[in-house]
């Protein structure tokens, strides 16, 4: 078995940080440490000088990242975004999981491999559940807004709560338009008029 | 018909302001195009989005696309520089401290005089002056190597250029890892604002018709795509046209202000349109003639004595070979495809694709295919001249 390679994972978020170092380990022996202090990134990664660098690509410290690749002295070893060498579909998946990684530039693509697919599959899980909270959350403030049109409804018309309903149904769909639509431009409407 | 839908990515700056333009005041949709609008959470995404195909087009720094050619950098790809998105529209800040020895020695905060702040930072900053960037690839970067050097300032012995988000700017300085730092409106107003510096001076001063932006695209995106292309461009052109027309500025502070853009008061965003900037927490102000130009004096023609200029920074501060260096940053800035493309819609398309850097005082007629051609003020602070003929 070849040397470990040692791994670098920036992120700051503890919990998601652990998660990614759980999948690392299970794609190999490996030596992985962890930065979570952003401000001192380039200097922590000059330090440990690592093989691989992992790091969510919508963090904007991934610039701070870029400038290592930059090799201006001789002993510096370059380091290359992996996406540049690797296979194109490994390239996309990476890059829709909202991840990068950067190597060294001799690192071999097969020793890579596992480990960028293990950090893939964790970032997707990672987009998977900030995508449902993100629903969830959509779905409770149109909840609200649908609520406060037919408390309006209700107290302007005289109808009860299944009259309110059914009248913001109905002009939804004679409007071609979405009940939540409709019912936000009643609560502008009512704000603007109180 | 709809129209096409194009996606593009920016980055938060007052110099998208062409591309959000472009969508928002309907100059897109007259050339049958939709632009899909995607803000980029850094330049090193932003790079990669355009280089792997997720977008069609961006809003790039322009030496990124030079540096890609000369193979420096994570990612290398060819990329086309269709067109300048905008001159200028950064500025030089301190820290608090740094603004107080400075004041101590007696410097005004002139903002027009790029060799007296040079030597007044030089002599106030102790053995190593720490400025952050955006992105080691950026005009900031250049800009703050040029004229540092200049100033008597060797690099990397006692001048140090660190990459530091903007967003992060604030900490980096708080945290003692910079001294100061190089931005695009609107953060170095932000910084004023949040009172964690001073403005020192507006990018102009060091080079006033500094190339600051570019529209890029995959060069082979802009080969199979000839006609998509050459709508993009002139929808974009257009857009430039009415920020640099003025009285736009209202308009366009509140538009860019928008949560989907900047996401900020249109007042901080207003001062660099304006050229009129608070340079410190006192509310001291400044003003900056062509703070930032979008169009006048052909600012959008993607001359290729820019992408040389850039090119010879770079091969001297990394050690490749000039000539060469020059040559591959010329092919990237295309000049072909802006004559081809913009002639009809009425841009003034200079007689030659190369122009001498520096040296123009004053606005100076030259030579155009169509139309009249008057260059902008183009000096460096230290009056030196860029002639690529004669740089091998």
């Amino acid at each position: 078995m070849a040397d470990k390679l040692s791994i670098i994972v920036v992120e700051p978020d503890r919990d998601r940080a652990l998660m990614i170092v759980d999948s690392l380990q299970e794609a190999g022996d490996n030596d992985i440490h962890v930065i979570s202090e952003v401000s001192s990134i380039g200097r922590r990664i000059s330090e440990l000088s690592p093989d691989v660098v992992i790091v969510d690509l919508t963090s904007p410290t991934r610039d701070m990242i870029e400038e290592l690749t930059l090799a201006t002295s001789p002993l510096d070893r370059p380091v290359a975004m992996f996406v540049d060498r690797s296979d194109d579909s490994l390239t996309k998946a990476a890059i829709e999981a909202g991840m990068s990684a950067y190597v060294v530039d001799d690192l071999r693509p097969e020793r890579l491999r596992p480990i960028v697919s293990a950090a893939i599959t964790r970032f997707n899980m990672f987009r998977r559940m900030r995508d449902e909270l993100a629903e969830t959350k959509r779905a409770l403030e149109e909840r609200k807004i649908i609520d406060r049109a037919k408390g309006i409804l209700m107290k302007a018309r005289g109808i009860d709560e299944d009259e309110a309903y059914a009248l913001l149904r109905k002009t939804a769909m004679d409007g071609g338009k979405k009940i939540p639509e409709v019912a936000a431009a009643l609560v502008t409407a009512a704000d603007l008029l109180s | 018909m709809t129209p096409t839908r194009l996606s593009v990515a920016f980055i938060p700056l007052t110099d998208a302001a062409p591309l959000i333009a472009a969508e928002e005041m309907g100059f897109a949709r007259e050339e049958d195009l939709t632009l899909d609008l995607v803000r980029a959470p850094s330049w090193s995404s932003l790079r990669d989005l355009l280089a792997f195909g997720h977008v069609e087009a961006a809003h790039l720094l322009s030496p990124v696309p030079v540096a890609m050619a000369l193979g420096i950098g994570g990612v290398a790809s060819e990329i086309s520089a269709l067109m300048v998105l905008s001159l200028n529209g950064t500025v030089v800040g301190v820290s608090s401290a740094l603004a107080d020895r400075l004041r101590g020695t007696g410097h005004s905060f002139a903002f027009n005089d790029a060799a007296a702040a040079g030597d007044a930072l030089v002599a106030a900053s102790g053995e190593q002056l720490r400025i952050g960037v955006p992105f080691p690839f950026s005009m900031h970067a250049e800009l703050l190597y040029y004229w540092l050097t200049a100033s008597g300032l060797q690099a990397p012995q006692r001048l140090t250029i660190r990459t530091v988000p903007p967003p992060l700017m604030a900490d980096a300085l708080s945290a003692g890892e910079i001294d100061a730092f190089c931005v695009g409106e609107p953060w170095g107003s932000k910084a004023v604002e949040g009172g964690m510096g001073a403005l020192l001076l507006p990018g102009r001063a060091i080079w006033s018709s500094a190339p600051e932006k570019v529209l890029a695209v995959r060069s082979e995106w802009a080969e199979q795509n000839g006609d998509l292309t050459g709508r993009l461009m002139r929808a974009v052109w257009k857009a430039g046209r009415w920020l640099g027309a003025g009285g736009a500025q209202t308009t366009a502070a509140e538009m860019l202000s928008r949560s989907e853009y900047l996401d900020l008061a249109p007042d901080i965003i207003d001062r660099a349109l304006t050229g009129r900037l608070v340079i410190n927490a006192r509310g001291e102000t400044r003003d900056c003639s062509g703070f930032i130009e979008y169009h006048a004096g052909a600012a959008s023609f993607p001359w290729r004595s820019q992408a040389a200029w850039i090119a010879t920074q770079m091969a001297g501060r990394l050690g490749l070979e000039r000539a060469a260096a020059m040559d591959a940053a010329r092919a990237v800035f295309r000049t072909d495809l802006y004559r081809h493309h913009l002639a009809d819609v009425g841009a003034i398309l200079p007689g030659a694709s190369e122009k001498i850097e520096g040296g123009i005082a004053d606005g100076l007629a030259v030579a155009a295919e169509n139309g009249r051609l008057i260059l902008s003020e183009n000096t460096f602070f230290n009056g030196q001249v860029f002639d690529p003929r004669s740089e091998k």
